[in-house]
Protein backbone atom coordinates (compact mmCIF):
# COMPACT_ATOMS: atom_id res chain seq x y z
CA UNK A 1 0.00 0.00 0.00
CA UNK A 2 1.35 3.40 -0.97
CA UNK A 3 -0.27 4.77 2.07
CA UNK A 4 0.35 8.45 2.13
CA UNK A 5 -3.31 8.93 3.05
CA UNK A 6 -5.07 5.72 4.15
CA UNK A 7 -8.40 7.55 4.49
CA UNK A 8 -8.41 8.02 0.73
CA UNK A 9 -8.46 4.23 0.39
CA UNK A 10 -11.00 3.75 3.17
CA UNK A 11 -14.29 2.09 2.42
CA UNK A 12 -17.54 3.94 2.88
CA UNK A 13 -19.54 2.90 5.91
CA UNK A 14 -21.85 0.17 4.65
CA UNK A 15 -24.99 -0.49 6.69
CA UNK A 16 -27.54 -2.90 5.27
CA UNK A 17 -28.19 -1.81 1.68
CA UNK A 18 -26.91 1.73 2.23
CA UNK A 19 -23.54 3.46 2.11
CA UNK A 20 -22.71 6.45 4.27
CA UNK A 21 -19.87 8.88 3.58
CA UNK A 22 -19.62 10.01 7.17
CA UNK A 23 -18.95 7.71 10.11
CA UNK A 24 -20.62 10.24 12.37
CA UNK A 25 -24.39 9.98 12.84
CA UNK A 26 -26.02 12.83 14.75
CA UNK A 27 -29.35 13.12 16.47
CA UNK A 28 -31.93 15.87 16.12
CA UNK A 29 -33.01 16.27 19.74
CA UNK A 30 -32.16 18.62 22.62
CA UNK A 31 -30.79 21.48 20.50
CA UNK A 32 -31.51 25.06 21.47
CA UNK A 33 -33.34 25.52 18.17
CA UNK A 34 -33.93 23.78 14.86
CA UNK A 35 -31.65 26.37 13.25
CA UNK A 36 -28.81 25.46 15.57
CA UNK A 37 -29.43 21.77 14.88
CA UNK A 38 -29.16 22.36 11.15
CA UNK A 39 -25.93 24.32 11.59
CA UNK A 40 -24.47 21.41 13.57
CA UNK A 41 -25.49 18.85 10.96
CA UNK A 42 -23.91 20.97 8.24
CA UNK A 43 -20.75 21.72 10.24
CA UNK A 44 -20.27 18.02 11.00
CA UNK A 45 -21.04 17.09 7.35
CA UNK A 46 -23.22 14.18 8.39
CA UNK A 47 -25.34 12.29 5.88
CA UNK A 48 -27.48 10.41 8.41
CA UNK A 49 -29.53 11.88 11.26
CA UNK A 50 -31.82 10.17 13.75
CA UNK A 51 -35.37 11.39 14.28
CA UNK A 52 -38.10 10.41 16.71
CA UNK A 53 -41.74 9.52 16.07
CA UNK A 54 -44.02 11.49 18.36
CA UNK A 55 -47.63 12.57 18.58
CA UNK A 56 -48.56 15.46 16.33
CA UNK A 57 -49.39 18.61 18.28
CA UNK A 58 -53.05 19.14 17.54
CA UNK A 59 -53.26 22.77 18.58
CA UNK A 60 -49.95 24.21 17.44
CA UNK A 61 -49.72 23.50 13.74
CA UNK A 62 -48.27 26.99 13.11
CA UNK A 63 -45.00 26.03 14.84
CA UNK A 64 -41.78 25.23 13.02
CA UNK A 65 -41.61 21.81 11.43
CA UNK A 66 -38.35 19.97 12.06
CA UNK A 67 -38.44 18.74 8.46
CA UNK A 68 -37.77 22.27 7.25
CA UNK A 69 -34.41 22.08 9.02
CA UNK A 70 -33.29 18.65 7.84
CA UNK A 71 -31.46 18.97 4.52
CA UNK A 72 -32.94 16.90 1.70
CA UNK A 73 -29.82 14.82 1.16
CA UNK A 74 -29.82 13.53 4.73
CA UNK A 75 -30.86 9.93 5.30
CA UNK A 76 -33.28 9.98 8.21
CA UNK A 77 -32.97 7.17 10.72
CA UNK A 78 -36.24 6.96 12.67
CA UNK A 79 -35.81 5.72 16.21
CA UNK A 80 -38.05 3.97 18.70
CA UNK A 81 -36.75 6.01 21.61
CA UNK A 82 -38.76 5.83 24.78
CA UNK A 83 -40.33 2.44 24.02
CA UNK A 84 -40.28 -0.01 26.92
CA UNK A 85 -41.79 -3.00 25.15
CA UNK A 86 -41.17 -4.69 21.83
CA UNK A 87 -44.76 -4.16 20.68
CA UNK A 88 -44.57 -0.37 21.12
CA UNK A 89 -41.21 -0.28 19.33
CA UNK A 90 -42.62 -2.26 16.42
CA UNK A 91 -45.65 0.04 16.10
CA UNK A 92 -43.39 3.09 16.28
CA UNK A 93 -41.11 1.68 13.60
CA UNK A 94 -44.06 0.95 11.33
CA UNK A 95 -45.35 4.51 11.69
CA UNK A 96 -41.89 5.94 11.11
CA UNK A 97 -41.59 3.92 7.92
CA UNK A 98 -44.96 5.17 6.73
CA UNK A 99 -43.89 8.79 7.24
CA UNK A 100 -40.50 8.38 5.57
CA UNK A 101 -42.03 6.56 2.61
CA UNK A 102 -44.40 9.47 2.21
CA UNK A 103 -41.42 11.84 2.26
CA UNK A 104 -39.52 9.70 -0.22
CA UNK A 105 -36.60 9.52 2.23
CA UNK A 106 -34.17 6.63 1.70
CA UNK A 107 -34.19 5.84 5.42
CA UNK A 108 -37.74 4.49 5.13
CA UNK A 109 -36.87 0.86 5.78
CA UNK A 110 -34.34 1.75 8.45
CA UNK A 111 -35.00 1.82 12.14
CA UNK A 112 -32.81 2.63 15.09
CA UNK A 113 -34.34 0.14 17.47
CA UNK A 114 -34.28 1.14 21.09
CA UNK A 115 -36.26 -0.77 23.71
CA UNK A 116 -35.50 0.44 27.19
CA UNK A 117 -35.67 -1.60 30.36
CA UNK A 118 -35.07 1.00 33.04
CA UNK A 119 -36.24 4.58 33.15
CA UNK A 120 -33.44 5.86 35.38
CA UNK A 121 -30.39 4.43 33.65
CA UNK A 122 -32.11 4.26 30.25
CA UNK A 123 -30.35 0.95 29.76
CA UNK A 124 -31.92 -1.31 27.15
CA UNK A 125 -34.09 -4.36 27.82
CA UNK A 126 -32.12 -7.13 26.11
CA UNK A 127 -35.02 -9.59 25.82
CA UNK A 128 -37.51 -7.12 24.37
CA UNK A 129 -34.78 -5.72 22.12
CA UNK A 130 -34.04 -9.19 20.75
CA UNK A 131 -37.75 -9.93 20.17
CA UNK A 132 -38.27 -6.63 18.38
CA UNK A 133 -35.14 -7.16 16.25
CA UNK A 134 -36.48 -10.51 15.05
CA UNK A 135 -39.96 -9.15 14.37
CA UNK A 136 -38.83 -6.02 12.54
CA UNK A 137 -36.33 -7.96 10.43
CA UNK A 138 -39.19 -10.28 9.50
CA UNK A 139 -41.22 -7.22 8.47
CA UNK A 140 -38.48 -6.14 6.06
CA UNK A 141 -36.82 -3.48 8.17
CA UNK A 142 -33.09 -2.96 8.29
CA UNK A 143 -32.59 -2.83 12.03
CA UNK A 144 -29.78 -0.79 13.58
CA UNK A 145 -30.07 -1.90 17.14
CA UNK A 146 -29.10 -0.02 20.26
CA UNK A 147 -27.89 -2.39 22.95
CA UNK A 148 -25.78 -2.50 26.07
CA UNK A 149 -22.08 -3.35 25.90
CA UNK A 150 -22.81 -7.02 26.65
CA UNK A 151 -20.96 -9.14 24.08
CA UNK A 152 -23.39 -12.07 24.26
CA UNK A 153 -26.51 -10.08 23.53
CA UNK A 154 -24.62 -8.16 20.83
CA UNK A 155 -23.85 -11.46 19.09
CA UNK A 156 -27.45 -12.64 19.39
CA UNK A 157 -28.74 -9.39 17.89
CA UNK A 158 -26.47 -9.83 14.91
CA UNK A 159 -27.68 -13.42 14.52
CA UNK A 160 -31.29 -12.18 14.73
CA UNK A 161 -30.72 -10.14 11.59
CA UNK A 162 -29.69 -6.66 12.77
CA UNK A 163 -27.80 -4.85 9.99
CA UNK A 164 -25.77 -2.98 12.62
CA UNK A 165 -25.24 -3.48 16.31
CA UNK A 166 -24.89 -0.26 18.29
CA UNK A 167 -23.58 -0.80 21.81
CA UNK A 168 -23.77 2.09 24.22
CA UNK A 169 -20.49 3.27 25.71
CA UNK A 170 -22.39 4.23 28.88
CA UNK A 171 -25.96 5.31 29.68
CA UNK A 172 -27.72 7.51 27.12
CA UNK A 173 -26.91 11.18 27.54
CA UNK A 174 -24.54 10.53 30.46
CA UNK A 175 -21.36 11.75 28.79
CA UNK A 176 -19.40 9.05 30.62
CA UNK A 177 -17.64 7.83 27.51
CA UNK A 178 -16.72 4.18 27.01
CA UNK A 179 -17.20 2.78 30.49
CA UNK A 180 -16.05 -0.73 29.66
CA UNK A 181 -13.56 -0.72 26.79
CA UNK A 182 -12.88 -4.43 27.32
CA UNK A 183 -16.49 -5.31 26.50
CA UNK A 184 -16.47 -3.08 23.44
CA UNK A 185 -13.25 -4.73 22.27
CA UNK A 186 -14.80 -8.18 22.69
CA UNK A 187 -17.93 -7.10 20.78
CA UNK A 188 -15.80 -5.77 17.94
CA UNK A 189 -13.71 -8.94 17.78
CA UNK A 190 -16.66 -11.31 17.95
CA UNK A 191 -18.96 -9.55 15.51
CA UNK A 192 -16.22 -8.93 13.00
CA UNK A 193 -14.23 -12.16 13.31
CA UNK A 194 -15.72 -13.76 10.20
CA UNK A 195 -17.29 -10.60 8.84
CA UNK A 196 -14.83 -7.67 9.15
CA UNK A 197 -17.15 -5.13 7.54
CA UNK A 198 -20.10 -5.87 9.85
CA UNK A 199 -20.92 -2.43 11.27
CA UNK A 200 -20.57 -1.81 14.99
CA UNK A 201 -21.48 1.73 15.96
CA UNK A 202 -21.03 3.16 19.44
CA UNK A 203 -24.36 4.74 20.17
CA UNK A 204 -24.67 6.25 23.58
CA UNK A 205 -22.87 7.94 26.44
CA UNK A 206 -20.03 9.55 24.52
CA UNK A 207 -19.29 13.03 25.82
CA UNK A 208 -16.12 14.38 24.27
CA UNK A 209 -14.05 14.22 21.10
CA UNK A 210 -11.59 12.00 22.98
CA UNK A 211 -14.37 9.45 23.61
CA UNK A 212 -15.26 9.49 19.93
CA UNK A 213 -11.67 9.10 18.80
CA UNK A 214 -11.24 6.21 21.25
CA UNK A 215 -14.25 4.37 19.77
CA UNK A 216 -12.97 4.75 16.22
CA UNK A 217 -9.40 3.90 17.19
CA UNK A 218 -10.63 0.68 18.74
CA UNK A 219 -12.17 -0.25 15.41
CA UNK A 220 -15.78 0.83 15.79
CA UNK A 221 -17.21 1.69 12.37
CA UNK A 222 -18.84 4.89 13.53
CA UNK A 223 -20.50 6.72 16.38
CA UNK A 224 -23.97 8.07 16.98
CA UNK A 225 -24.15 11.22 19.08
CA UNK A 226 -26.83 13.58 20.19
CA UNK A 227 -26.49 15.12 23.65
CA UNK A 228 -22.71 15.53 23.42
CA UNK A 229 -23.19 18.00 20.60
CA UNK A 230 -26.62 19.45 21.31
CA UNK A 231 -25.88 20.27 24.95
CA UNK A 232 -22.30 21.47 24.51
CA UNK A 233 -21.74 25.10 25.45
CA UNK A 234 -21.02 25.80 21.77
CA UNK A 235 -22.79 23.06 19.79
CA UNK A 236 -21.53 24.02 16.34
CA UNK A 237 -17.91 24.05 17.52
CA UNK A 238 -18.47 20.68 19.16
CA UNK A 239 -20.01 19.31 15.97
CA UNK A 240 -16.81 20.23 14.13
CA UNK A 241 -14.68 18.78 16.94
CA UNK A 242 -16.62 15.51 16.71
CA UNK A 243 -16.21 15.34 12.95
CA UNK A 244 -12.46 15.78 13.36
CA UNK A 245 -12.39 13.20 16.17
CA UNK A 246 -14.08 10.67 13.90
CA UNK A 247 -11.54 11.32 11.16
CA UNK A 248 -8.68 11.26 13.64
CA UNK A 249 -9.80 8.05 15.32
CA UNK A 250 -10.52 6.30 12.04
CA UNK A 251 -7.19 7.34 10.57
CA UNK A 252 -5.46 6.20 13.76
CA UNK A 253 -7.17 2.82 13.47
CA UNK A 254 -6.23 2.41 9.82
CA UNK A 255 -2.69 3.61 10.43
CA UNK A 256 -2.10 0.98 13.13
CA UNK A 257 -0.87 2.27 16.45
CA UNK A 258 2.42 1.15 18.05
CA UNK A 259 2.46 -1.54 20.69
CA UNK A 260 2.60 -0.41 24.30
CA UNK A 261 5.81 -1.18 26.15
CA UNK A 262 6.81 -1.04 29.79
CA UNK A 263 10.13 0.73 29.08
CA UNK A 264 11.35 3.71 27.10
CA UNK A 265 12.56 3.42 23.55
CA UNK A 266 14.72 6.30 22.34
CA UNK A 267 13.56 8.02 19.21
CA UNK A 268 16.97 9.65 18.72
CA UNK A 269 19.83 7.27 17.87
CA UNK A 270 22.46 6.68 20.58
CA UNK A 271 25.27 6.18 18.06
CA UNK A 272 27.58 9.19 17.97
CA UNK A 273 26.65 10.41 21.43
CA UNK A 274 29.45 12.31 23.23
CA UNK A 275 31.06 10.65 26.30
CA UNK A 276 29.19 10.88 29.59
CA UNK A 277 28.18 8.82 32.63
CA UNK A 278 24.64 7.40 32.51
CA UNK A 279 22.53 6.54 35.60
CA UNK A 280 22.54 2.79 34.94
CA UNK A 281 26.37 2.49 34.63
CA UNK A 282 27.61 -0.14 37.16
CA UNK B 1 -69.00 0.12 5.90
CA UNK B 2 -70.85 2.65 8.05
CA UNK B 3 -74.58 3.00 7.58
CA UNK B 4 -76.46 6.26 7.05
CA UNK B 5 -77.36 6.14 10.72
CA UNK B 6 -73.71 6.06 11.71
CA UNK B 7 -73.01 9.20 9.73
CA UNK B 8 -75.88 11.00 11.38
CA UNK B 9 -75.06 10.18 15.00
CA UNK B 10 -72.30 11.90 16.93
CA UNK B 11 -69.41 9.64 17.86
CA UNK B 12 -66.82 10.08 20.52
CA UNK B 13 -63.30 8.88 19.85
CA UNK B 14 -59.87 9.19 21.45
CA UNK B 15 -57.23 11.20 19.61
CA UNK B 16 -53.77 10.94 21.13
CA UNK B 17 -55.41 10.03 24.45
CA UNK B 18 -57.84 12.97 24.41
CA UNK B 19 -61.60 12.45 24.10
CA UNK B 20 -63.02 14.18 21.08
CA UNK B 21 -66.57 14.30 19.75
CA UNK B 22 -67.31 14.13 16.07
CA UNK B 23 -70.64 15.21 14.60
CA UNK B 24 -70.84 11.90 12.83
CA UNK B 25 -68.65 9.13 11.58
CA UNK B 26 -65.97 10.43 9.29
CA UNK B 27 -62.96 9.07 7.46
CA UNK B 28 -59.38 9.50 8.63
CA UNK B 29 -58.93 11.90 5.73
CA UNK B 30 -61.85 14.01 6.91
CA UNK B 31 -60.61 13.92 10.49
CA UNK B 32 -57.19 15.29 9.47
CA UNK B 33 -58.94 18.06 7.53
CA UNK B 34 -61.14 18.89 10.50
CA UNK B 35 -58.09 19.02 12.77
CA UNK B 36 -56.39 21.28 10.21
CA UNK B 37 -53.36 19.00 10.07
CA UNK B 38 -51.51 20.13 6.97
CA UNK B 39 -48.20 18.46 7.85
CA UNK B 40 -47.69 15.79 5.18
CA UNK B 41 -45.39 13.86 7.49
CA UNK B 42 -48.00 12.21 9.67
CA UNK B 43 -48.88 8.59 10.21
CA UNK B 44 -52.15 7.42 11.72
CA UNK B 45 -53.00 4.38 13.81
CA UNK B 46 -56.49 3.31 14.74
CA UNK B 47 -56.69 0.86 17.62
CA UNK B 48 -52.95 0.19 17.40
CA UNK B 49 -53.02 -0.72 13.71
CA UNK B 50 -51.42 1.49 11.08
CA UNK B 51 -53.84 3.02 8.61
CA UNK B 52 -51.93 3.17 5.31
CA UNK B 53 -52.23 6.57 3.71
CA UNK B 54 -53.85 5.02 0.64
CA UNK B 55 -56.79 3.97 2.80
CA UNK B 56 -57.30 7.24 4.73
CA UNK B 57 -60.39 8.06 2.67
CA UNK B 58 -61.97 4.62 3.16
CA UNK B 59 -61.25 4.18 6.86
CA UNK B 60 -64.19 5.40 8.93
CA UNK B 61 -63.98 6.08 12.62
CA UNK B 62 -66.35 4.39 15.07
CA UNK B 63 -67.39 5.13 18.63
CA UNK B 64 -64.47 4.74 21.09
CA UNK B 65 -61.85 4.21 18.41
CA UNK B 66 -58.40 5.09 19.66
CA UNK B 67 -56.56 7.20 17.11
CA UNK B 68 -52.87 8.03 17.23
CA UNK B 69 -51.59 10.77 14.94
CA UNK B 70 -47.80 10.99 14.91
CA UNK B 71 -45.11 12.90 13.10
CA UNK B 72 -41.33 13.25 13.18
CA UNK B 73 -39.66 15.18 15.95
CA UNK B 74 -36.19 15.64 17.35
CA UNK B 75 -34.49 12.64 18.86
CA UNK B 76 -31.24 10.78 19.23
Amino acid sequence: MTDIHPLADDKLLSIGTRLLKSRLILGSGRYGSFREMQQCHRAAEVDCVTVAVRREKLHDSAGNNILDFLDDKIVLLPNTAGCFEASAAIRTAIMGREILERLGNPGANWVKLEVLGDSRTLLPDPLETLRATEALTELGFEVLVYTSDDPVIARKLKQAGAVAVMPGGSPIGSGQGIANPLNLQIILEQLKSDDPDYPVIVDAGLGSPADVAQALEMGADGVLLNTAVARATHPVSMAIAMKLAVLSGRLGFLAGRIDKSRYGSASTPEIGMISQNTPNDN
Amino acid sequence: MPTARDYANPVSIWINDTRQSLEGSMSVDQLLQQLAIVNPAVAVEVNRELVPRATFADTFLKQDDRVEIVTLSGGG
